[in-house]
Parts: structure tokens; sequence; C-alpha cells
């Protein structure tokens, strides 16, 4: 099974977000990016699947910042082969422009199967593997959270509300948006990573954006306005367990 | 026709969700200013159109392939409604269901999407909406122009349409070709686990989340837990790394609780996690970023190290 795992770098939301000058993206300038925590998911699954069936994963990058790293990551990780889809500007890069382009590339590869990160922290115009699907003309299935099977068809798992799953049969070649791997996302050292950037071997793909764009103007982005904050507790940590003990104590929780 | 605000019903098990409801309450507001109709498509299940109130117009499109949800026969579904249609926007829940048909129908149908939608407004001749973006940690003010758009609505965002006088029309389509030749089959619904401590049920929830760092230090949490008498319960990345059941995960995802006091450890306070908690009677949040969104919603916080307040908590008890 041939499997391609779209990664995509996003700003790490640790950090302070800070708007640019014209206040309808957020200043990228000093940002961190880190690869987006569902894309990580799926290329987890993507490798589950590989061990159990055989096959081949492919990790490709939309030349964001830092994606390198993800890209060699990704193989140190047992990743096959890492390609490098550039070409697709900086700043804000929308989820259409990133689904035509790959499913562009896509379609000129032999390919079974998309796994992408079901979504991303701004994918303000849609989630990527639902976009993807129409264009390539494959079915497609989201918020997954098992895929399994071999040959020309798999089984998923897709979760809804309150703990309940559906079990669906796709025949491939189909897109699946994972929301979480069957188990949780392997770690690669640091030496294995080291070794992958020495032995290079990203494939450089230049691309110009592809479609027509997300049809969307984000006029301005801005902080929600705090209906209330937290009343803070502050002091040494036996004053703060105090102050909480009475909390819940008013509450008649505890003796 | 070309004004018409199109409604996706959201529905799971033969039961719609409370979403809908919300939907169609904004889509006639939307409508009054457009001059067009309340429109509500129910694929398969037509029996539950007359649950659906407030709507100008229900169609129902019903096919053997629609009677559980499967994607791609929804897509198929609905992107006949809406060719025939032609609405000037279409809203659809951002639950599972909304996840896989607003992105899907964006690149089938050639429309505009705004994902993560908490506010949509008429202005002119455009919409504008309001969207999550970032985790929540900001708003988006997005305009749709042109004659046709997609949103995808967060729960919550929107009051519940009231039943409204008098019950909509009720139209039933022809599904479209290609039904009966899926790729795509349902096979089965799988509940979820029972004989696990029912969190839904708890006065008092510590919860746990991503700041707590790794499986060892989870038994602090828990020692706190067990001196309270308390459940654990958790955000997404503490069951998806297996520390805890997935019967213990809080949020959209997983169970929403309301207990008297939820008291949480490492929780920022993504939507999805605060969508399944913020109605609790008393939240009390520890987190070491002082801009976490939780602190939002919480009525006390503390910056404080979770590893230095948690022994604390338990020594005095």
């Amino acid at each position: 099974m041939r499997i391609v795992v779209p990664l995509k770098q996003v700003p790490d939301l640790v950090e302070e977000l800070e708007l640019n000058d014209d206040g309808n993206d957020v200043d990228r300038e000093f940002l961190k990016f880190v690869l987006s925590e569902w894309d990580d998911q799926a290329l987890e699954e993507a490798l589950l699947i590989k061990e159990a069936v055989g096959g081949e994963v492919i990790a490709v990058g939309f030349g964001d910042p830092d994606v390198e790293l993800s890209l060699y990551t990704a193989i140190a990780k047992g990743a096959d082969k890492a390609v490098n889809l550039t070409g697709l500007g900086e700043g804000w890069i929308n989820s259409h422009t990133r689904a035509a382009t790959l499913a562009q590339w896509v379609s000129g590869q032999s390919v079974d199967l998309v796994l992408a990160g079901v979504q991303a922290v701004d994918d303000l115009d849609g989630q990527l593997p639902a976009l993807i699907g129409p264009m390539l003309g494959w079915p497609h299935i989201g918020v997954v959270i098992s895929v399994e099977g071999k040959d020309d068809t798999i089984q998923v798992s897709q979760e809804f509300g309150g703990g309940k799953s559906a079990r669906l049969e796709v025949k491939l070649p189909a897109v699946v948006g994972v929301q979480a791997a069957r188990a949780p996302a392997r770690y690669a050292s640091i030496t294995r990573i080291r070794q992958a950037q020495q032995a290079g071997g990203i494939e450089e793909v230049s691309t110009s954006p592809a479609g027509n764009g997300a049809g969307i103007e984000v006029r301005r982005l801005f902080a929600p306005e705090k209906a209330g904050h937290a009343e803070m507790l502050t002091g040494s940590p036996e004053d703060v367990a105090d102050r909480i003990l009475d909390l819940i104590r008013s509450k008649g929780l505890l003796k | 026709m070309a004004n018409d605000i199109l409604v996706l019903a959201d529905h799971i098990g033969g039961q719609l969700s409370d979403a809908t409801a919300e939907l169609v309450g904004k889509a006639k507001e939307l409508a009054g200013a457009t001059g067009g109709q309340a429109v509500v498509a129910l694929l398969g299940a037509p029996a539950l159109a007359e649950q659906i109130g407030g709507a100008d117009t229900v169609l129902t499109v019903d096919h053997p392939a629609l009677a559980a949800y499967n994607p791609e026969a929804w897509e198929k579904a609905l992107l006949g409604v809406v060719t025939e249609r032609q609405p000037r926007l279409v809203l659809i829940a951002n639950s599972t269901i909304g996840m896989d048909l607003g992105a899907g129908l964006s690149a089938a149908w050639d429309a505009p999407l705004v994902a993560y939608t908490v506010g949509l407004n008429a202005d002119g001749g455009d919409m504008v909406a309001t969207a999550q973006v970032y985790g929540g940690k900001l708003l988006a003010e997005v305009a749709i122009s042109g004659d046709k758009g997609i949103c995808t609505v967060v729960a919550g965002s929107f009051p519940a349409a009231g039943a409204g006088a008098g019950s909509p029309a009720v139209e039933a389509l022809a599904p479209p070709a290609g039904l009966d030749d899926l790729k795509t089959s349902f096979l089965t619904m799988v509940e979820p686990e029972g004989g696990d401590v029912d969190i839904t049920a708890a006065d008092l929830l510590v919860s746990v989340g991503r700041g707590i760092g790794s499986q060892d230090n989870m038994d602090d949490v828990q020692e706190l837990a067990d001196a309270l008498g308390a459940p654990l319960s958790a955000s997404r990345p503490i069951t998806d790394s297996g520390w805890l059941p997935k019967t213990r995960q809080v949020g959209k995802s997983g169970l929403k609780v309301k207990p008297k006091v939820y008291l949480t450890f490492g929780i920022s306070g993504a939507p999805e996690h605060l969508e399944g908690m913020r109605d609790a009677e008393l939240i009390i949040a520890c987190n070491t970023d002082a801009a976490a969104p939780i602190f939002d919603v919480a009525h006390y916080g503390t910056t404080l190290d979770l590893f230095d307040l948690v022994p604390a908590l338990t020594e005095k008890i």
C-alpha cells in the first residue's frame, strides 16, 4: 500500500500570537513553527499500517517554515521517502490551495491512500483531507481513530461525540482524515533525526499554487472579548491549596 | 432559491443533534435579511422531519445508503440538493458530519467555506462570519462575497430555534444517481464501553491535561483525586496517550460534564475541551501559562506549578 502523509507546519500555540501591521494575519517573523499535531497522528497511523501489511509511506511537506525538520523526523520514524512541495509562497497558505496543489502532485503518482491530519489550528477555509477527496474524485472520511486493511480495501473507525464510533469500509484509493492514531505517536531519537539529516534526500518539487484559492476574505484577526476571567489565586502552594479546599467545601463537597 | 439559507440536519442513530435547531434559528434570521427561506436538508431518516421546527421548508432525500451516516452517500445527496436549489448559504454543524461535508461540499460545489464559525451576519451583499482560529486564541472576521458559501458552525454559537408557528412544508426530493454504486459502505455503530466510572454523574471532578508531562506524573494526581473522593477525568491528549480510558475524556469528542466543582491541572482550554465542561458550577484551573484560554472560563485560577500544588493539596486533605 502506498500511503501519502501531508505534513503541515503551524505556529506553536505555546507562544504569544501577535498580529501583523494589517491586522489580518499573525506576525510570523519571530514565530516558532511546529508540525501540526494531527499530522503527527496521521503519520503514526500510516507507519502502523506499513508495519502491519507492508507498503510505503511518503511524507509530503508544503515548503512551510522548518518543515525540513518534520520531514527528516518522519524519515527517522520510518517513512520511506520525503517530498517537499515548494513555491506556495509565504504567510498564511489557505487549505484550498494546499489541497489543490497536493491533489495535482498525487494524481501524477501511484498512490493508494492519503492519510492527513483531520484538522489544523489555522484551517479557516476548511479541513485538508475533506477538500482533497473531491479534488481527486476519491471517497474521504474524517475524524478517524483507526485504519486497518490491505490491498484495495480499508476499514476505518470514525468517531462521534459521546464516545460513539462507526465502522466503515472503503475501497481504495481514498483519503482519510486522522483524529488520533491507534497508538501514541512514537518518538524519534535526536541521533536518528541527525542521521536522516546527514543522509539528506528530501525530494524538492517546485510547484505553483493550484486551484482557485479559498474565495474568502480575512478582514481582520482579533483576540476574543473575554466574557470574564478567573480570579487568580496567588501565594505559596500551601496558601493556594487552602483557598482551593475552602472553595470545594463551599459547594458542600468536602468535610 | 438563490436567497435561501440551507441547513443540513445533523443526525446520527435516529437522533437530531441540538446543533440543528441552533442552525435553523440562525438560518431564519439570515433569510429575513436576504429575502429568502430557511430550508433544511434532511438526508435519510425522513421521520425526523416532524421534529424540525422553525424552518420554512424541509427537503427530505431518502435512500437506503443514506439511512446511517455514510460520508460519500451524504456528500452526493447534499451536492444534489444545493445544485438544484442554489442557496445563498449552507450551514452545517462543526460535528463529525460537518468535518467531512463542510470542506467536502466546498470542493465539490466550488463554494467558499468558513470553518469553526461562531458568529454570522448579513452585511449588504456579503455574508460576514466570525470564526475561531489558532485553538480559539484568536477570532477571524471573514467575508464571503459571491452568490454561494458554506459555514461550519461550532456548537452553542447560536440560540436554538423555537418550534415556531405551524410546521414547515415537507418536500421529498429524488435521490441523486450513484447511491447504489458507492466506494464507501457503513458497517456498524459501536457504542462506548461501559463498566468504568461515569464521570457525568460526579459532583467533583479532578481533570488532567497535557501539562502533566508524562505518565509517571499521573500517580500524584490520582492520589489527590482519591483523597478528594473524586474520579479523574482528562482532556484528549491524555486519553489518546492511553494514560486514562476513553470513558474519562471530557470535550467535544468525549463526554459533556456539569459537576459542582471541576478542578483542572495542566489543561490549556482548547475550544474542543471547553465545549464539554464550561457549564460546570465552579471551575478551578491550574496552568503555568497565564494566557491559557482555560482562565477565561474558570472562576478561580492559579499559575502555580501543578507539581508544587498537587502534593500541597493532598497533604492538607
